[in-house]
């Protein structure tokens, strides 16, 4: 199994690279990779693995960030108190976005999530409780320093990518694969599509939720800005990129695109255009990423 | 309350318009073209060009020489959808729905962005404004050029329509909406049918952006992004591919935003909108005018 060296030499990585450069800006960058690479383990479930696009998928992430946040500042609670509900309120998103609309095509998938995504942050602009345009802040930290914190996030992530990588091989995982190959075979034989999808769907959104937790830490602020369109379609992006299914090349995928920003400061003006120049580049040339998820089933 | 309704169908008659594009390109290929909004916001950015280029213009004028750059606009982005078909979709059309999707996702953010970085990200205000005089029927208020816009918008629809049952061209796109490799084998030349329904679709697409441009007054290359949304859920209303029935959903939506917002205030405006929208989805899929199909066979 490539794959598990694969992702021991990640972990190391990431654990040594304080080491290299443990900067305040540094750490925040690879803090914020990390979340990113939660986010995008999470999306790649959906996506990945059962082939349902999801455009709207910052809402779970903002839920679960605004959950905590709110739970945080208004009771004085500690984050790590927040997480039962969290997870709570991320399973029912999942749900009332989830059951209603699974019946349908993909495609009228795709752009209810979008719309479901837009319902969220506009919600969180306009309540009360979610602090309006100014969103929440003071949200305490889940550990004091900075350095401590990125190894808790690179530890949970780890986690959190694991345990996707396993769901994946699992009897679950195999039929949110035969889902995404043929609907109607697996219904066929057997496979209860629909639990199956709003399985993957409610997975998808306990990973957002809880990466919205991270988030919630990192910042100690939350605000309506962080949840917007461009951010789902930037974790779209990272799986895409990665490779769908295949989570070394969504690891891989995430790390690139929360990175690079970074490096390409100058680009600015061009950068988000080359992103949706990207996208189409990769599904014409190469659908399958840069990491392609291997069918292990052909190699036996 | 007549205001209301004037309102409605005023925003609506815009929706419908955009919708009818949505509309066209789902009926013939089934593809969701998310990068069909955009093709709007291209329309107010060419009109916006060609307003400029064209110079001052006296107020006395400005309403003809608006319907002559709104036909150039149409010609322009028209072209741009076919490219958009040409480089994007075309070569995907036999690939996973998903990778088409995922490919008008990037289309759609490559002409966001592109954009933004041709014309900057700040609102330009358009060159012609229409203001005009108001007038009163029935306690309502309204300008002579909405009317106007509204007039048009109606034309165009019903061009349409007139295009797509009457002739020759519209019966070979709906040969081809029904059974596009019966359609080829019927000597119909399928690419070039789907190329015309983008130009056509895009077409009015930039036709709504100039309209909008010359009514609101401000443009911004992110204006697509929400009207793409709220015309695809005016296709859905009423029965997406259908062309009468998008026309229908574009007016009822302009008409429920209207009254949602008297209601509820215009923050939740947008909210209520896609409330709607998961609504018919989650009890008619197919929507008021579209036929009820059962997907497995």
């Amino acid at each position: 199994m490539g794959n598990r060296w694969a992702g021991l030499g990640g972990l190391l990585v990431a654990l040594l690279a304080p080491f290299v450069n443990a900067t305040p800006y540094a750490l925040s960058v690879m803090t914020s990779a990390a979340i990113f690479v939660m986010l995008a383990a999470g999306l790649n479930i959906v996506v990945g693995y059962c082939g349902l696009l999801d455009l709207g998928y910052v809402a779970f992430f903002a839920v679960g960030a605004y959950t905590s946040g709110v739970l945080a500042t208004r009771f004085d609670l500690p984050l790590l108190a927040t997480v039962p509900a969290v997870l709570v309120v991320t399973v029912l998103a999942g749900i009332v976005i989830g059951a209603p609309t699974l019946r349908l095509r993909s495609d009228y998938l795709a752009i209810v999530t979008l719309g479901f995504g837009e319902i969220i942050r506009i919600t969180a602009n306009n309540l009360d409780v979610t602090g309006g345009p100014s969103g929440i802040y003071g949200i305490p930290h889940l550990v004091g320093s900075p350095v401590a914190f990125y190894y808790v996030t690179v530890v949970v992530v780890a986690l959190a990518v694991l345990g996707a990588a396993r769901l994946g091989r699992s009897r679950l995982g195999r039929a949110w694969r035969f889902v995404r190959e043929d609907e109607d075979a697996a219904e066929a034989m057997g496979v209860h599509t629909y639990r199956v999808k709003l399985a993957a769907y409610i997975a998808g959104a306990l990973w957002g939720g809880l990466a919205g937790v991270l988030f919630a830490s990192q910042l100690s602020a939350v605000s309506p800005g962080s949840f917007t369109f461009l951010q789902s379609a930037l974790v779209l992006m990272a799986v895409v990129l990665g490779g769908m299914g295949s989570v070394p090349g969504v690891v891989v995928g995430a790390v690139v695109i929360s990175i690079l920003p970074e490096v390409l400061r100058d680009l600015a003006d061009y950068r988000f255009f080359l992103f949706g120049v990207l996208l189409i580049a990769f599904m014409l040339l190469r659908p399958q990423g840069i990491w392609p998820a291997r069918s292990q089933e052909a190699l036996r | 309350m007549t205001q209301l309704v004037w309102n409605g169908l005023f925003v609506g008659s815009f929706y419908a318009l955009v919708a009818l594009g949505y509309s066209m390109v789902y009926g013939i290929i089934k593809l969701l073209n998310f990068a069909h909004g955009d093709l709007y916001m291209l329309g107010a950015f060419a009109g916006f060009a060609i307003l400029g280029a064209v110079g001052g213009v006296s107020s006395s004028m400005a309403l003809p020489l608006l319907l002559a750059v709104l036909v150039v606009t149409m010609v322009v982005t028209g072209l741009a959808g076919v490219a958009l078909e040409r480089i994007a979709y075309r070569p995907l059309r036999r690939a996973p729905r998903l990778s088409l999707l995922i490919t008008a996702v990037g289309a759609s953010f490559a002409l966001e962005y592109g954009m933004r970085a041709v014309a900057g990200a700040d609102p330009r205000v358009y060159p012609v404004r229409l203001g005009g005089t108001s007038m009163e029927v029935f306690g309502a208020r309204f300008t002579v050029q909405q009317l106007v816009l509204v007039g048009v918008a109606v034309a165009l629809m019903a061009g349409l329509n007139l295009l797509v049952t009457r002739t020759r061209e519209g019966r070979a796109m709906r040969a081809i909406a029904l059974d596009p490799r019966t359609s080829a084998l019927m000597g119909i030349d399928v690419n070039a049918v789907i190329s015309r329904t983008f130009f056509v679709g895009s077409a009015l697409a930039g036709a709504a952006g100039v309209m909008a441009g010359a009514y609101y007054g401000k443009i911004d290359f992110m204006m697509g992004f929400l009207i793409g949304l709220k015309a695809f859920t005016a296709a859905v209303i009423g029965g997406i591919g259908n062309i009468p029935g998008t026309m229908l959903g574009g007016l009822l939506l302009g008409l429920l935003e209207s009254f949602g917002t008297f209601w509820l205030g215009g923050e939740w405006r947008d909210v209520f909108t896609f409330g709607v929208l998961i609504l018919f989805l989650t009890v008619r899929p197919t929507g008021l005018l579209g036929e009820r199909v059962t997907e497995r066979v």
